[in-house]
């Protein structure tokens, strides 16, 4: 939990960009209270299957998808709904496709691991552990080719680390230039086990040896990872290169929304202690207000905005019809 | 093998040349090039190189090194890579050099590429080809001789092509490449000196066609790839007995032309599948099955299965000889079949 140093200090912490501010503070909450209604859609039996919670790591994905343009790629996780709603994913939708819903961005084919948009520049979430790593660097690959100007980032999570899909890209990905982010969440936990249990060496070094910029960001600061999102994808879009970023975070819940008795493997002080000093939201509202970006009213009327928009999300998924069942058989093929 | 034995659909033309397999296959890849610069080639050695097999010599001076990419020994990661540039806005040819190695792509193509369409309710696209080899007796052991076609044809999302002449495989590869679904495309390395007449015009020839490389009333050699020429072989063996064999070569395991199948044997009321893939669980077990099922009160007897030996492809020639189904074992199942002694 030790403060990273990071771009944004050699950045003056201006509020050059305050409706940006105010955008990204939306966002957070949204992802926070959206992912609260999932829990609470499991919990009174209403969702089908599991779903994997992003609170507490909300400001990596508002970063860096607000360092990002529309037409960017994004590649997300089994944990990944925070990715998508940051990439602009409207929760109504968002939730239809967690419920199986025929207005689901999948239809109610691929559920909460795997939304997709190609509105959004979401190329999909993957349940694969470190399986979008090639899809982002092609996306990477296709738009160095094609001129557009775009880039890719590739969300994935210190468990990623374990595979060698991650690092056979990278390679390629340095080697030709591609404007590819990779950003890799920790947030402490490979599952139910410690990450320093499973992670040798300096994560850090593992893209340096391949000559990619690689910065560690302090996850819990949403203009930290903005600031660092901001440099490296304007780089990248220069034309120079990957990078690499290491974002230190947190994952309040279990690894799923059924992983409720975690004492096994972790502490509820530890937990707790993450939740009372680093919790993003806080972080960002008490510098928000501190700087005079907004009131304590502004924030709370703000946060009531964001709960009647996911209530009727909510409410919006629950009531949209299920797909045909002779759906079933469409789009194996294109 | 003699070139005698290629049938192809065309009748003879003034502008047809012979050329080898190996070469309709890059000639194929030349024009999809020149018809479409969204098409790229990448893979080990592919470029200057040309490949192993020299397969693709030339197609990097015409195309440059931009188009025709060669990446390092990396199968897994370039694989990924293809899948996420044809998700936008290209259209990618890897090259998996022997057929062994689609092990170290399984998760990319099983798990990604095969899943993508439908996983994102139709949205997004994956219009890939895999070009690999199959085929043993190339005294090259257990891990560059094996013919893993049925992995990948049991996997929905996928189509699998296996060419078994010059003018299939020009024709069916650039229908792969104008394709927009992921499709691996088998190409048996033993063949690629096969040589065909290939018609000087632009052809090309849908997936999911069956076609009828010789017909005959009392027996149905279904066969693919390397073992076309083997079936047409054993077909010639059992003219000289009086039996007439149809020899059919489904071309794509997936999508599989059933109602051709199915048709030949309600003619000939016997089959006998050979494929060089593994029998078990293999190619010729869901062939099998298709004829059964349809065609079953028209059958004679079972029908039979030819593939590859059930053991690791081994090193020795007099050893991997005997893995592979030859001319004279398909004849000699047809024989008995057939009632001939």
């Amino acid at each position: 939990m030790t403060k990273q140093k990071s771009v944004i200090e050699k950045t003056p912490a201006s509020a050059a960009e305050p409706d940006k501010y105010l955008r990204m503070y939306q966002q957070m909450m949204s992802i926070r209270i959206f992912e609260e209604q999932v829990n609470d859609l499991y919990t009174r039996a209403l969702m089908p299957g599991l779903a994997h919670l992003y609170i507490g790591e909300e400001a990596i994905a508002v970063g860096i998808c607000s360092a990002l343009r529309p037409d960017d790629y994004i590649t997300s996780t089994h944990r990944g709904h925070g990715h998508c709603l940051a990439k602009g994913a409207s929760p109504d939708r968002m939730f239809a496709e967690l419920l199986g819903k025929e207005a689901g961005y999948c239809r109610g084919k691929g559920g909460s691991m795997h939304i997709a948009d190609p509105a959004t520049g979401n190329l999909g979430a993957n349940a694969i552990v470190g399986g979008s790593a090639g899809i982002a660097t092609g996306a990477a690959f296709s738009a160095k080719r094609l001129g557009n100007g775009r880039v890719a980032v590739c969300f994935f999570g210190e468990g990623a680390l374990g595979q060698g899909l991650l690092y056979e890209t990278m390679n390629l990905a340095q080697l030709w230039k591609l404007p590819v982010i990779y950003v890799c969440e920790n947030n402490t936990y490979n599952e139910y086990t410690h990450y320093s249990e499973t992670t040798a060496g300096d994560v850090l070094a593992r893209p340096k040896a391949f000559g990619i910029q690689a910065e560690r960001v302090d996850g819990q600061d949403v203009r930290a990872v903005y600031a660092t999102a901001n440099a490296v994808v304007e780089r990248a879009r220069g034309g120079n290169g990957p990078a690499f970023l290491l974002c230190d975070t947190y994952r309040y819940r279990g690894h799923h929304v059924g992983d409720v008795s975690r004492e096994y493997y972790r502490s509820k002080q530890e937990e707790q202690k993450w939740v009372s000093e680093r919790d993003p939201i806080k972080l960002f509202s008490d510098w928000l207000i501190a700087h005079k970006l907004a009131t304590a009213g502004q924030l709370q009327t703000m946060n009531a905005e964001v709960k009647s928009t996911i209530d009727a999300a909510v409410q919006f998924a629950l009531n949209a019809p299920y797909p045909d069942p002779l759906e079933v058989q469409q789009d194996v093929y294109a | 093998m003699s070139t005698l034995d290629v049938k192809t659909a065309m009748a003879p033309s003034a502008t047809e040349r012979e050329l080898t397999l190996g070469e309709a296959i890059r000639e194929a890849l030349a024009e999809e090039m020149r018809r479409d610069p969204r098409v790229v080639l990448m893979g080990e050695d592919v470029a200057e190189a040309g490949t192993v097999f020299k397969v693709l010599t030339g197609l990097s001076a015409e195309f440059g090194t931009d188009r025709v990419i060669d990446t390092p020994i990396s199968e897994a990661g370039f694989t990924g890579l293809a899948i996420g540039a044809a998700m936008t806005g290209l259209r990618p040819v890897v090259d998996i050099m022997f057929g062994d190695f689609i092990a170290l792509v399984m998760d990319q193509m099983a798990n990604q590429a095969a899943k993508v369409h439908y996983m994102s309710g139709g949205k997004w696209k994956v219009p890939l080809v895999m070009r690999t080899t199959l085929g043993a007796t190339r005294r090259s052991a257990a891990q560059h001789s094996q013919s893993l076609h049925a992995w990948f044809s049991h996997v929905p999302g996928l189509k699998v092509v296996l060419p078994s002449t010059p003018y299939d495989a020009k024709g069916l590869l650039k229908s792969a490449i104008r394709d927009e679904n992921p499709v691996v495309f088998f190409e048996d390395k033993m063949m690629y000196k096969l040589k065909g007449a290939i018609p000087a015009e632009e052809y090309t020839i849908p997936l999911g066609v069956a076609d009828i490389k010789r017909s005959g009333d009392d027996i149905t050699l279904v066969a693919t790839s390397s073992m076309v020429q083997v079936a047409l072989g054993a077909a010639k063996m059992l003219q000289e007995i009086g039996v007439g064999a149809e020899v059919i070569d489904p071309r794509t395991t997936w999508p599989l032309d059933e109602e051709r199948l199915i048709e030949s044997v309600k003619k000939t009321s016997r089959a006998i599948v050979i494929d060089e893939g593994y029998a078990r669980y293999g190619a010729t077990a869901e062939i099998a099955s298709v004829i059964a099922e349809g065609a079953f009160h028209y059958l004679d007897q079972p029908v039979k299965r030819i593939g590859a030996m059930h053991v690791p492809i081994p090193f020795s020639p007099p050893l991997e000889d005997v893995t592979v189904p030859t001319e004279q074992m398909v004849f000699e199942a047809a024989r008995k079949m057939c009632g001939k002694s």
